[in-house]
């Protein structure tokens, strides 16, 4: 059994899904859809665990075997060990999830949300998959993303550098530079 | 009848004065706004010697990520003491520049009250809420932006959206105008902003109230010549 477990941790690969801090139905209902489901477990994942946040959508969960195994949650304080522990990452738009999943190297597909007011968030993930740092997705073309994805094409993202900033702002009130 | 004709000529003379003391307060007042505008983005001349008393407006979430990334890297001797400010219904962020500045503490030996203050203003609009509404909880945002600004009078602000932001500058250019202080603004859009400003952003630039206005992506500094490319913070 011992054995058996030790095996699991191997070949357990977890699709984590995390919509931040509101709520993103669309997202969990597509993840939750058997056409993604199905994707995914021909991809060679083995699990789907979905942070849904405040959305009214209950997945439904799943002891897996044959296929995907199903489980969610709504808020957790270790999104960071969930997203560590991820061999694929689909999150909404919001910037704090993307530059997260990004720094810690993880194949990343964000997922628009259309319904939003103010749809500025595609801005950002557009500009990373143009960049290959990402894919980007809507929730009715996810099913498609995940089976045309090329991980091994995704370039590594090098974090940013706030020193020129900095340096613009001291130069400007008349410190001397170091 | 005497009377009456004496008293118009009196209003008459009264109002005349009153209209050209309007010209010329109106002229002054117009003058010293362009005047705000034209100089205010102009570096300072001199050198920079004491440490400037620095108000640091975080917004939520990812724009606070973002300003913690740029304090990190900000020499703290120079921006001292450092106010935080930021909305009433944002506890995390508070929380993380409170953990900046303990860490700072603890490898300086200063006291953090000393160096940072913290505190919450009222938001003038929440994700999703409706532009009509906004307009009142602007105006009492306003208001508290107000007493808040005459307590702290910040030598140096820097922000970086989202709408927490605008009643500060407003009022840090209105205390420009009105000699009360003169503050540097610093607006740094965010890194999510790659094709057009935010609301924020595009305010304080095409009213000039930013005496400097970074942006992270080139292509944004194309489209808005005024602002200054500055490369990725995240």
């Amino acid at each position: 059994m011992a054995d058996r477990a030790g095996d699991d941790d191997k070949t357990r690969r977890v699709v984590f899904v995390t919509v931040g801090t509101t709520s993103f139905d669309a997202l969990v209902k597509a993840v939750d859809s058997p056409t993604v489901k199905q994707e995914l477990f021909t991809e060679g994942y083995t699990h789907l665990l979905i942070q849904m946040g405040r959305g009214s959508y209950v997945p439904t969960k799943s002891e897996g075997g044959s296929s995907l195994a199903v489980d969610y949650f709504t808020f957790s304080s270790s999104i960071a060990d969930h997203l560590n522990s991820a061999s694929l990452v689909i999150s909404h738009a919001g910037s704090g999830s993307i530059f997260e999943t990004l720094r810690l190297g993880k194949p990343l597909i964000v997922t628009v949300n259309e319904d939003l007011m103010d749809n500025h968030q595609s801005e950002l993930a557009e500009e990373l998959a143009d960049q290959k740092h990402l894919y980007c997705a809507r929730p009715q073309t996810l099913h498609q993303t995940v089976a045309d994805m090329d991980l091994n094409s995704l370039v590594p993202y090098s974090p940013g550098d706030a020193t020129p900033v900095t340096k613009l702002i001291n130069r400007f009130l008349g410190f001397p530079d170091d | 009848m005497m009377e009456k004709g004496h008293g118009c000529s009196f209003s008459g003379i009264v109002s005349t004065s009153t209209f050209s003391c309007t010209i010329v307060v109106v002229t002054l007042i117009l003058v010293r706004i362009l005047y705000v505008i034209l100089w205010g983005p102009r570096p300072f001349s001199r050198r920079a010697t004491k440490p400037l008393s620095t108000l640091i407006v975080l917004g939520s979430g990812g724009h606070t990520a973002e300003m913690l990334n740029l304090l990190v890297v900000l020499q703290k001797d120079r921006f001292t003491p450092r106010f935080y400010i930021a909305a009433a219904t944002d506890n995390m962020s508070l929380q993380k520049a409170q953990l900046l500045e303990n860490n700072l503490t603890a490898k300086n030996g200063t006291r953090v009250p000393n160096t940072a203050q913290f505190m919450q203003i009222y938001r003038s609009r929440e994700v999703g809420q409706s532009y009509v509404t906004s307009i009142w909880t602007t105006l009492i945002a306003m208001i508290h932006a107000l007493w808040l600004m005459i307590k702290i009078r910040p030598q140096v602000i820097l922000c970086n959206g989202p709408g927490t932001c605008i009643p500060i500058c407003a009022i840090a250019f209105l205390f420009k105008v009105l000699g009360i202080r003169w503050s540097s603004i610093f607006y740094v859009e965010s890194i999510a902003r790659v094709r057009r400003l935010s609301l924020s952003g595009l305010l304080l630039y095409k009213f000039r109230m930013a005496d400097q206005l970074f942006v992270q992506w080139p292509q944004l500094q194309r489209k808005y010549p005024r602002a200054t490319y500055v490369g990725r913070l995240m």
